[in-house]
């Protein structure tokens, strides 16, 4: 039996999937707030990723707010290191963090740094930010659960950049051969990196077939999709044979403030001062739409 | 994710090694050029512009980046690669050290983000480059310290054959060397500014510092020699003993590198090897994974600008 304190093992009724959208407009709104603080960065990635943290935070983890390194928790790895003002939006929303020391996000001495390391923020596992490590410390802490005969699980979140990494992939083939099924990775296709769209960066079509031919259980989803992405988390955490899950997850860049989508060289965003007050606008009147 | 550097005022010029690169390009058809998603980060974007047919953008696979850079090389091409100082030193050394230092290949490795220059904690602050490359032999370093030394050495590396590590400052870089009478030339010292009391040997962006912090230290009539020392290896061992043997300077070598590995010791070394014995310090960042945070305040707590290098030289004088 697991120590459970926030759990919910099936797919999200509708009335959970209304809350999971509550979420994940809660989490979009934390990520504009710490944007706001520093005027620019990686805002179009969070909003893109509130979805997934929405679910992963409120329908797929096991773990207690207040003791963020309970030993029966499930760890979440950002490897992802710039992802760091999702994660603390995450967090907030959860509750690990306090709403308003969003107000410090990237200044000096602040608890929430722009790049995501352990020693600085609880609930941030792994120091990410040097791209394509999370997934080879994941395969090692999967076999360290398996050690303590723990049955909580690892998910590590990566980019669709890091799969230009050969360590990712040299990950990859690390945990199907060690058939590490507690091990669960969730990428970002964003279709974005620094210099441009991933798919002229370096290809990793097609994705879901590579994931397999490497011995994974893979799907892919509209990660956009509040009610896929719980039926994805679901059908990875609960396949039974031996072997470690992929959710590739397709998201659109800047989602929920169409001014942002539709904004050009949107990997590390300028946003005009003026500008975040009417996102955080339209992000509450949609919201108070729905 | 892009860091501008405090210009203490100076004029600053936009991209100069991209538009470096492109004169060196015209000059030589040879030259191609290579980065692993961060074209726009090390101002190559300027190449991939104006050559697009010569550029390959390698995607974030810094590994894969250098070994093909290796292959260019082997077939008679000099490829320009760019990444962050942290991802060539750190993630592709091996890949430098024995498919291009190895074979001598002309390749030029170009990065960004030189020591403390980024506020985003260790995972992109390259502390230990200097430390690493200098083990490799084969390898010419470079560290210059604005926007016309950059120019400048783009262009020496170019006409250079061999394999070569630059650190690159990006963006809107300062430019203050061309109030002197400068020329960048590989593997040589060169004296900005003579002085009685204090002899700093300086590199990259410290030189910038050390130039700021003699015209203050002037006020306190503390009289300054500034060193340049843009070629890290192979140093100007001759240079560099020359200048220190003038009797009762104090030595202070400026670098933005870790005191451990960088100038600083290359310096002790060299003059200790010779039986120089000045009173030397060292202006450098401590051994340790640096905070995040932002770059003024950084530079600040580490020691890096301008008040804090006249601080500490006047309490080693006064010591
Ligand atoms: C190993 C490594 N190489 C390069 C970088 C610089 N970098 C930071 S984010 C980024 C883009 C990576 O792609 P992705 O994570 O998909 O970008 P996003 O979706 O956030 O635009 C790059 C190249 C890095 N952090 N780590
Ligand atoms: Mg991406």
């Amino acid at each position: 039996m697991r120590d459970v304190d926030i759990k919910q093992t099936n797919a999200a009724g509708a009335a959970d999937t209304v809350s999971l959208k509550q979420r994940a407009y809660r989490i979009r709104r934390h990520a504009l707030r710490m944007g706001e603080v520093q005027g620019q960065g990686y805002i179009a990635q969070a909003l893109g990723f509130a979805d997934v943290l929405a679910v992963c935070y409120f329908h797929a983890l096991t773990y207690r707010a207040g003791d963020p390194e309970w030993e029966g928790r499930d760890r979440l790895y950002l490897s992802i290191g710039h992802y760091a003002i999702a994660l603390y939006a995450a967090l907030i929303e959860a509750g690990v963090l306090p709403e308003d020391e969003l107000e410090t996000y990237g200044g000096d001495d602040s608890r929430l740094p722009m790049s995501g390391m352990a020693a600085y923020t609880p609930g941030m596992e792994i120091t990410g930010g040097s791209l394509g490590h999370g997934l080879g410390i994941a395969v090692g802490a999967a076999l360290g659960l398996k050690r303590k005969q723990s049955t909580s699980l690892i998910y590590n979140l990566l980019s669709d950049g890091e799969l230009g990494e050969g360590s990712t992939w040299e990950a990859v083939m690390s945990a199907a051969h060690h058939r590490l099924d507690n091990l669960i990775a969730v990428v970002d296709f964003n279709n974005q990196q620094a210099d441009g769209p991933s798919q002229d960066m370096l290809c990793a079509e097609p994705l879901e077939d590579k994931w397999r031919a490497f011995g994974w259980h893979a799907q892919r989803v509209n990660g956009n999709d509040i009610d896929a992405l719980t039926c994805a988390f679901d059908t990875a955490r609960n396949h039974d044979r031996a072997r470690p899950r992929a959710i590739i997850c397709d998201t659109r860049m800047g989602k929920g403030v169409p001014f942002l989508e539709s904004r050009e060289r949107n990997h590390f965003l300028r946003v005009d001062a003026h500008e975040w007050a009417q996102a955080i606008d339209i992000l509450d009147r949609a919201n108070a739409q729905s | 994710m892009i860091a501008s550097l405090d210009a203490g005022g100076a004029p600053t010029v936009d991209a100069p090694f991209g538009h470096a690169l492109n004169d060196a390009a015209r000059a030589n058809a040879n030259i191609v050029a290579l980065t692993a998603d961060l074209s726009k980060y090390t101002d190559l974007h300027v190449f991939a512009n104006a050559n697009p047919s010569r550029f390959y953008q390698m995607g974030m696979a810094e590994q894969v980046m250098l070994s093909a850079a290796a292959g260019l090389a082997r077939e008679g091409f000099t490829p320009f690669a760019t990444t962050y100082a942290v991802f060539a030193s750190r993630r592709a050394y091996d890949f430098i050290c024995m498919a291009i230092a190895e074979e001598s290949l002309d390749v030029k490795i170009v990065c960004a983000l030189p020591g403390l220059t980024t506020g985003y904690g260790p995972s992109h602050q390259s502390t230990e480059d200097l430390a690493i490359f200098r083990g490799m032999p084969n390898l010419t370093i470079i560290d210059p310290c604005d926007a016309t030394d950059i120019q400048m050495a783009t262009r020496a590396i170019a006409a250079h054959r061999g394999p070569v590590y630059m650190r690159l400052l990006r963006g809107k870089v300062p430019d203050v060397l061309r109030e002197y009478d400068y020329q960048f030339e590989l593997g040589r010292v060169k004296l900005l500014r003579d002085g009685a009391d204090v002899l700093f040997i300086a590199t990259g962006l410290m030189t910038m510092r050390a130039l700021q912090a003699a015209e203050q230290l002037r006020a306190d009539s503390i009289d300054c020699a500034v060193l340049h020392a843009p070629t890290i290896k192979p140093l100007d061992v001759d240079g560099i003993r020359e200048a220190a043997s003038k009797t009762g300077r104090l030595v202070v070598v400026a670098e933005n590198h870790s005191r451990i590995g960088g100038l600083g010791e290359a310096v002790a070394a060299e003059l200790m090897r010779a039986d120089i014995h000045p009173r030397f310090r060292q202006i450098a960042l401590p051994d340790e994974f640096l905070d995040a945070g932002a770059l003024p305040t950084l530079h600040e707590r580490y020691g890096l600008s301008v008040d804090a290098v006249v601080t500490r030289v006047k309490k080693w004088l006064e010591a």
